[in-house]
């Protein structure tokens, strides 16, 4: 895995608003935003816009990812996004990794959970559908 | 980044006091996560709020294109959302999303500012209902639009708001 050449997983906005790959599991990005002035809505806690940037640049990159390793060069856009938003998040590293339920051909289906100390007690969850559009290796 | 903080003397977060948008923009928008967006008031009604998102190359989510990435959007319809709520209560009362969705239509323009316009369409005595959208000039031509289901927190009738 660390040999791979990895694709950039991080946008303008999710390294301006302080998003990093905090690691790889199973070979499925984990993202962290760690609880900096820029996420945060009220006193001590996430804004819940902060919350769903990290769990939509955490579906990306899962994306990016899996199209890298099937040798695949695709621009994403997004269709939507549904988020549930389970319990506040306190302003601390908080943590995001998806799982691909469908990569199809023009689209895929993500689902991306948050978490703070416990894992099994997420903080926020998001289905989102995602536009594919592979770019062949002859194209310009 | 330029580091924001919050102003000690917050006046929405009085209970008593009827609330104005217009207002209370300076300081809901002054730090943490709306001031980092560059959130600004636009205009508002009986129970609807219109913000605007300037563009800026930071916020930008497409290697591609010079377009407001989907992100700061999704965050700036939350946030008018609560607003509409506010402004249709007529009073800063605590809530939190439980629910929202975001369907996008179309990128924003290429270097446009995007602007938020969310509807308060009904409140009970513990949720509120919003729908909104996203434009970047013709409300008429949207860039997203949104449906969202948000929560008043602890004693909403007394619209204790220590701890919004």
């Amino acid at each position: 895995m660390a040999e791979i050449d990895r694709p950039d997983l991080l946008s303008n906005y999710a390294r301006s608003l302080g998003i990093e790959v905090s690691g790889f599991e199973d070979g499925v990005p984990v993202l962290c935003v760690s609880g900096i002035d820029a996420i945060e809505g009220r006193p001590g806690h996430f804004h819940g816009g902060a919350t769903s940037g990290l769990l939509e640049t955490a579906g990306y990159a899962a994306l990016r990812v899996a199209l890298s390793e099937n040798g695949e060069d695709a621009q994403l856009k997004p269709i939507n996004i549904t988020v549930q938003f389970l319990a506040a998040a306190k302003k601390a590293p908080l943590f995001a990794k998806a799982r691909i339920t469908k990569l199809g051909r023009r689209s895929a289906n993500v689902t991306v959970e948050a978490w703070q100390e416990e894992r099994d007690r997420p903080r926020a969850s998001a289905v989102m559908n995602v536009m594919i559009q592979r770019i062949e290796p002859g194209d310009s | 980044m330029e580091k924001q903080t919050s102003p000690q003397e917050s006046p929405h977060r009085d209970p008593s006091a009827v609330f104005d948008p217009a207002a209370a923009s300076p300081f809901l928008f002054a730090g943490g996560h709306p001031g980092w967006l560059g959130l600004a008031y636009r205009a508002h009604g009986e129970d609807w709020t219109e913000l605007t998102l300037p563009w800026r190359e930071d916020l930008v989510g497409d290697d591609v294109r010079r377009v407001i990435a989907s992100g700061p959007i999704f965050s700036m319809l939350d946030m008018g959302g609560g607003m509409a709520i506010w402004t249709r209560e007529k009073r800063f009362v605590p809530v939190a999303t439980l629910d929202m969705r975001v369907d996008y239509q179309r990128p924003a323009g290429e270097k446009a500012d995007v602007i938020a316009r969310c509807e308060c369409f009904r409140t009970t005595r513990s949720a509120a209902f919003v729908r909104g959208i996203a434009h970047d000039g013709d409300p008429d031509d949207p860039v997203a639009t949104m449906a969202a289901v948000y929560m008043t927190i602890g004693n909403a009738s007394g619209g204790a708001a220590k701890n919004g």
